[in-house]
């Protein structure tokens, strides 16, 4: 306790740990955004672990590093992710079907499965809550 | 076609939240937005006019299994009546928006807060009604909030915290009618809670319902989070607030009580009766002891809230045809009178009424302006607020309701009196320091004259109106087309 | 098992409702918390409750067994829950915002939108064209 009071003790273990735990977690996101629809999974609940990869590693390092490390910023995530929603809800339509008909591509693509608009539909969804996790968490973490 | 006036919002949203760091883009998207919105609007009512009601499955999942919307008469010109609001916020905001506002969001959550508007204008699914309400209300809490001063996070905290709790009763009710009948399709449940034989039970979720939508539309002892937080944003949001939020509760309001609860009527509507005359004079009465302009209009919002719920509780055709009316001639009226209050403070840099004055010969046209909505909102001929007016006391007496009809009155009478109040104040009275010179910008005045204007045209041209609200209101009495239009052939 | 929901929902619903009847703007805010967890459980109530039955159709069949959990209102739940998650979000900044421009989370302290108090005279922001 003879260390200087205002500065706050890191462990080192959280940072190594965020290291290798970010990626798979990552992983383990787009793996639960592919499964969704007819198991349990989908674009929310992995939009939700992707950004707790994300938090975890701007609680373990910094949420500035975090910030650097994005490409992009988490607004225009959530405007993506809104619009592909929408474009997925619009397709339908284009084959004369109600807005937001779920449509399926007739043949399967390895690993994918088959793909169709939930897919698309789930995959904004995963953008927008990223974007809207990382955007109020940084938020309130940077001010 | 009917899903337009949600897809457009969102669509523009989208299109500001990109282009954030750029804010002469979103305020031309906000324009073209709502004019394409209007646009939208004008192709629904036309249609709805011609073909009855028209729904849409959503996603093709059949009618009480998934969400359906659905646009008849009351929806298709409320949706009007939202957009053109909508377009005249968006016109004013040109101007009456600072560029601080613009860079946290403004436009963003202009777009969003239409689209929860008009889905809930259309949906006919009672827990989707709640979904599109809370869209509404997030984006209408963070455009309370910009800002940051006292006075903006002060109303925020009043306004946010009594929402949340209407929208929490909103949420218990559905809880307890999806219990009760399984399903919540509101053509559904139209169709099954009348075979349940639990009267009580029923009359319970609706007394729930009504304090849910009475908070949210300020209906008489649930209405003071508005005039502690209305008048602290800038005039802009304010008259969108006052022209779309309250009347979505109302239009809430109605839509449940003409199609869900048609069973115990007696007591429900006789609440609605009593809450709709204390509403009017409580509001008036508070209106009247005002001195700052938006705390004195945001108190006759409350006062005009109690005219629909009249029309309501009477539940003829006629009265609901009246209420209909009413609704789009106060959206109108209101929006037109904050947009002026506005006006009045660009010039004079104050809402006070103290320190206003002598407008009426400096600035003829203003006054004009304001006078117009001020003795239509007071109901004087041959304005819109007059056959509004006249329509409801007919409907009143057909039913033998001389009280309401009496109090009615008497609110007019006093809304006059306050509407006079402003006058003698801002404009007739010799001004305290001289009114300056400068010009108004055209995004500001030429909005508030296109409301007037309309207001206008429905006044002197009453009829059109008046036969859209009658069809509107023998939908509401007669759902069987409705229903017909959401399920379709099931049994 | 409906009964102890029933119960528990009530005990949250009477803890919610002492919560929001106090002055300080985080109470109520954990009163508005336990009040939309009593109503997600009385969502959560209103559906067939059997232990033990998700509402998952088996492998190489096409409709759910019998009995099973009715799915729509836990979507209803999860609706509530993610609605619920933003507004809490938004609420936690404004309180933080409250407490540094007003310098209190008293609800008593916060009356200048009703009477007129030292700084109720500033105008926001551009309006009057400053």
């Amino acid at each position: 306790m003879n260390r200087k009071p205002e500065k706050l003790q890191r462990s080192l273990l959280l940072p190594v740990a965020a290291r290798y735990l970010m990626p798979l977690l990552l992983i383990f996101s787009i793996f639960l955004l592919l499964r969704g629809h007819n198991e349990i999974g989908g674009g929310f609940i992995g939009g939700l672990v992707a950004a707790s990869a994300l938090m975890l590693y701007a609680i373990a390092v910094s949420p500035a590093a975090l910030r650097s490390l994005l490409p992009f910023e988490p607004r225009s995530l959530v405007a993506v992710g809104l619009l592909t929603s929408l474009i997925s809800g619009l397709i339908p339509l284009f084959a004369g079907r109600p807005f937001l008909t779920g449509l399926w591509l007739k043949t399967e693509i390895p690993v994918l499965g088959k793909i169709g608009t939930p897919l698309l539909f789930d995959l904004g969804v995963y953008l927008l809550v990223v974007g809207i996790v990382l955007w109020i968490l940084l938020t309130l973490a940077e001010d | 076609m009917i899903v337009l006036p949600i897809l457009i919002p969102l669509a523009f949203g989208i299109f500001s939240l990109l282009a954030w760091k750029a804010p002469r883009l979103q305020r031309g998207l906000a324009l073209a937005g709502t004019s394409l919105l209007t646009a939208s609007a004008v192709a629904i009512l036309l249609d709805v006019r011609r073909t009855g009601v028209s729904a849409l499955q959503i996603g093709s999942w059949p009618a009480p299994y998934g969400i359906t919307l659905a646009a008849d008469g009351l929806s298709s010109l409320m949706l009007l009546t939202a957009a053109v609001i909508a377009l005249a916020a968006a016109l004013y905001g040109q101007a009456g928006i600072d560029p601080g506002r613009v860079r946290s969001g403004y436009y963003p959550l202009f777009h969003f807060l239409l689209m929860g508007v008009n889905g809930a204008f259309l949906t006919g699914d009672i827990f989707n009604l709640y979904v599109w309400f809370e869209v509404m209300l997030m984006s209408s809490f963070v455009l309370i909030a910009l800002g940051g001063e006292r006075r903006n996070i002060e109303g925020a905290v009043k306004y946010v915290i009594l929402n949340l709790l209407a929208s929490i009763l909103f949420l218990s009710a559905i809880g307890l009618l999806y219990n009760l009948a399984g399903t919540l399709n509101m053509a559904d449940l139209a169709r099954q809670l009348p075979l349940l034989g639990a009267p009580n039970q029923i009359t319970l979720v609706a007394v729930l319902f009504l304090a849910a939508f009475g908070i949210k539309s300020a209906a008489f002892p649930l209405f003071f989070w508005l005039p502690a937080s209305y008048h602290t944003p800038p005039v802009t949001i304010t008259a969108l607030f006052s022209g779309l939020l309250t009347k979505v509760g109302v239009y809430a309001l109605i839509r449940v009580f003409t199609l869900l609860f048609t069973q115990d009527t007696q007591y429900t509507r006789t609440v609605l009766l009593i809450l709709a005359g204390f509403t009017m004079v409580t509001g008036v009465l508070g209106a009247a002891a005002q001195t700052d302009f938006r705390r004195l209009l945001s108190f006759h919002i409350i006062s005009q809230i109690g005219y629909p719920l009249m029309g309501l509780a009477l539940f003829s055709q006629s009265a609901l045809a009246a209420s209909i009316y009413f609704l789009v001639h106060v959206m109108l009226a209101k929006t037109a009178l904050f947009l002026v209050a506005g006006l009045v403070e660009s010039l004079q840099g104050s809402f006070d009424l103290k320190k206003l004055g002598g407008l009426y010969s400096a600035r003829t046209g203003l006054a004009l302006l304001f006078l117009l909505p001020a003795l239509s909102l007071a109901g004087l001929p041959p304005l819109s607020g007059f056959f509004a007016k006249l329509a409801l006391v007919r409907a009143g007496l057909e039913q033998g309701q001389g009280v309401i009809v009496a109090v009615s009155l008497a609110v007019s009478l006093m809304t006059l009196y306050s509407m006079t109040k402003v006058w003698n104040e801002a404009f007739w009275k010799p001004a305290a320091v001289p009114v300056p010179r400068r010009r108004l910008s055209a995004w500001l005045w030429a909005p508030t004259l296109g409301l007037v204007l309309v207001s206008l045209l429905i006044g002197i041209f009453p009829a059109p109106l008046l036969e859209l609200s009658n069809q509107a209101a023998a939908l509401l009495t007669n759902t069987q087309p409705y229903l017909e239009a959401v399920i379709g052939g099931m049994p | 098992m409906t009964f102890l929901l029933a119960l528990a929902a009530g005990a949250l619903f009477a803890a919610g409702i002492y919560m929001i009847l106090r002055r300080s703007l985080v109470k109520i805010l954990v009163g508005l918390l336990l009040l939309g967890y009593a109503v997600n459980l009385l969502l959560f109530n209103s559906a067939v409750l059997v232990p033990g039955r998700p509402p998952l159709i088996p492998a190489g069949q096409t409709v759910p067994p019998e009995i099973s959990a009715d799915p729509l209102a836990q979507a209803l739940i999860l609706t509530a829950i993610v609605i619920s998650f933003g507004v809490t979000a938004f609420v936690v900044v404004l309180i933080r915002q409250a407490y540094q421009v007003v310098g209190t989370d008293d609800l008593n302290e916060m009356r200048c939108t009703d009477i007129p108090c030292e700084d109720s005279e500033l105008k926001d922001g551009k309006e009057g064209g400053a």
